[in-house]
């Protein structure tokens, strides 16, 4: 390795063809048993009408979707732990999926969501951006995660507190099954009609997250010594609440609220680019994407009564190794 | 050590600034020119770090201005301004372990330097900040496994890897033995001897003495005294400044005890 030149390629192509396989694996997967070369044939445009169907509007949107959520979530965890400092720092953790969550199910609610499609999304985007704005604001007055990461427990207590009160107003138990499903977090019966709506908002915020990369980088010296080595502090802040909020909106509105994937990915590609925030952004994104198509197939392979919800299980496996991660933390100084 | 010069070097005048309603900092004027090495005393809460904040353009002033080459830092874009001024604050947290230099590598943020992919006169000038700091050796480990001597050098070569011609450095020598104290003063003094302006706070007035060209005294928000150190620096200025009874003689200085 030259000096000055450590390049997070390999793991960017590990983590490209990995995605690919799984993404294809996802497709393997359903109610009609299919083998691998008809799955294929299908995904190339080829075989029979019925299994095009399947293949290409059922399989193919569900992978995808989780795919999407994943890499939004990855790529926003990423980011705001580069921002603010911390390894814990993730949409979840610090309320922002909690109140793009209930953005979404006040959109549910008032019945918005039946009126258009893209209802949801900007429900949930628009909670989304508030809940960050938030976390930016109360970081411009604290340099402690802590605090940060207590606002965003408020931030969650209160918007679940919400959601409660809209299921229990609910006017009729489908609306309240609909919610319920929300707050859960799924990617089963997605169509590529549900991801057009959503993937403008994803793509923009991923696109503001890139650009505002190298700040972060810059943020290695905390604030201070960032704005000294020519950082735009304010705007750097406004770009990072943007793009995750954005990206993150997206995703709820997508799935619902998935948590813990947007910690776990990044906690794991950080070593393998020199915990440079920056560089650890796209193969955080990549595999988050990754881990959520893995977690999809996992989900409909255990075999249980009614099948079992995505943000379920990546919160039974995310949380603990949130801890886990907290538990190693020494640092005194935050 | 190589950069580009500026032809006034920094002017600041007048500068006050407040924050909720406490003056702290009254109508400062100073200058910081190429070739010069000014030592910033006072005691703690004097207002020091908030003058050079202010001076650099970081924090809000009530009045005055602070130019460097007829522009105000305040509103020169922040990377324009970072490649005329390297600052050094106080607190100088690292977030993440990562290399010794990619974090010199940060200093070349103002020139659009993206870690892991170092070019052309990016690389060269983090290679000689590296080398200057007498880092090579361990340019490759991570930041968690140094010293905090092998820090403050990690800290000065990415100051100097902006290849600024100015440097405002807040207390850095604080917390550091009496041999690293002396080995980044003397880091400082090559900058300055390469053609450079450097701006730096000391609470050791024995190492004010012996390495800077000008003292700048501060004392409750106000600049008291500016000159050559054998000017300025006094037993009556030691009494008045800090509250303690010292004894100067040439280029000896002796703090005896509280007055």
């Amino acid at each position: 390795m030259r000096p000055g030149r450590t390049s997070a390629f390999p793991a960017l192509a590990g983590l490209t063809l990995a995605s690919m396989a799984a993404l294809f694996a996802a497709c393997l997967l359903g109610s009609t048993p299919m083998e691998a070369e008809r799955v294929l044939a299908a995904l190339l445009g080829r075989g029979g009408a019925g299994d095009q169907l399947v293949v290409v509007h059922i399989r193919l949107p569900r992978a995808l979707t989780a795919f999407a959520v994943g890499a939004a979530l990855g790529a926003s965890g990423a980011a705001l732990q580069g921002l603010l400092r911390n390894p814990l720092a993730e949409p979840g953790v610090l309320g922002v999926s909690a109140v793009a969550s209930l953005g979404a199910t006040g959109a549910l609610y008032y019945g918005f969501a039946a009126l258009s499609a893209w209802a949801m999304p900007t429900a949930a985007i628009a909670g989304a951006l508030a809940g960050t704005g938030l976390i930016a604001l109360a970081a411009l007055r604290t340099a402690s995660a802590v605090t940060l990461i207590l606002i965003g427990v408020g931030l969650s207590s209160f918007a679940g507190a919400a959601m409660n009160l809209l299921m229990n107003l609910a006017p009729n138990p489908f609306s309240l099954a609909d919610m319920v499903n929300w707050m859960l977090g799924s990617v089963a019966n997605r169509s590529f009609l549900d991801l057009a709506f959503a993937a403008p908002f994803l793509v923009v915020g991923l696109v503001i997250l890139f650009t505002a990369r190298r700040g972060l980088s810059a943020l290695t010296l905390g604030e201070e010594a960032a704005s000294g080595v020519g950082l735009n502090l304010a705007r750097q802040r406004l770009l990072v609440v943007l793009g995750t909020g954005f990206a993150t909106g997206a995703a709820v509105a997508l799935a619902g609220v998935i948590g813990f994937v947007g910690i776990v990915a990044p906690h794991i590609v950080r070593p393998l680019v020199d915990h440079d925030p920056a560089r650890s952004l796209l193969p955080s994104a990549l595999l988050a994407g990754l881990i959520l198509v893995l977690a999809d197939i996992g989900v409909r392979l255990v075999p249980t009564v009614s099948e079992l919800k995505l943000g379920v299980v990546a919160a039974l496996i995310g949380a603990p190794a949130f801890i886990w991660i907290a538990m190693q933390r020494r640092t005194v100084h935050d | 050590m190589t950069f580009s010069q500026t032809g006034s070097g920094l002017q600041v005048s007048g500068l006050t600034l407040e924050a909720g309603g406490t003056v702290l900092v009254e109508d400062a004027s100073f200058s910081l020119r190429a070739g010069e090495l000014v030592a910033l005393l006072g005691p703690n809460g004097a207002g020091k770090t908030t003058l050079l904040r202010g001076a650099i353009g970081l924090a809000a002033r009530s009045a005055g201005q602070a130019r460097i080459d007829g522009r105000d830092t305040a509103e020169m874009p922040p990377r324009w301004r970072a490649r005329l001024l390297a600052y050094l604050p106080q607190n100088r947290p690292l977030a993440w372990p990562n290399p010794v230099r990619d974090v010199v590598a940060l200093g070349r943020f103002s020139h659009g330097a993206a870690l892991g992919r170092l070019r052309g006169a990016d690389r060269d000038a983090v290679e000689r900040a590296l080398a200057a700091c007498d880092l090579d050796e361990l340019a490759g480990r991570s930041t968690a496994t140094l010293s905090g001597g092998e820090l403050a050098r990690v800290h000065c070569a990415r100051a100097f890897a902006a290849e600024a011609p100015l440097l405002i450095a807040d207390e850095p020598v604080a917390e550091l033995d009496p041999y690293h104290q002396f080995r980044v003063m003397d880091l400082i003094r090559a900058f300055v001897d390469a053609g450079g302006g450097a701006l730096v706070v000391l609470h050791d007035v024995m190492l004010a003495r012996r390495y800077s060209t000008r003292l700048i005294w501060m004392k409750d928000g106000r600049i008291v005294a500016d000159g050559p150190p054998a000017e300025t620096l006094t037993a009556t200025r030691l009494a008045e400044i800090y509250g303690v009874r010292g004894r100067v003689e040439g280029a000896r200085v002796e703090i005896e005890g509280p007055l």
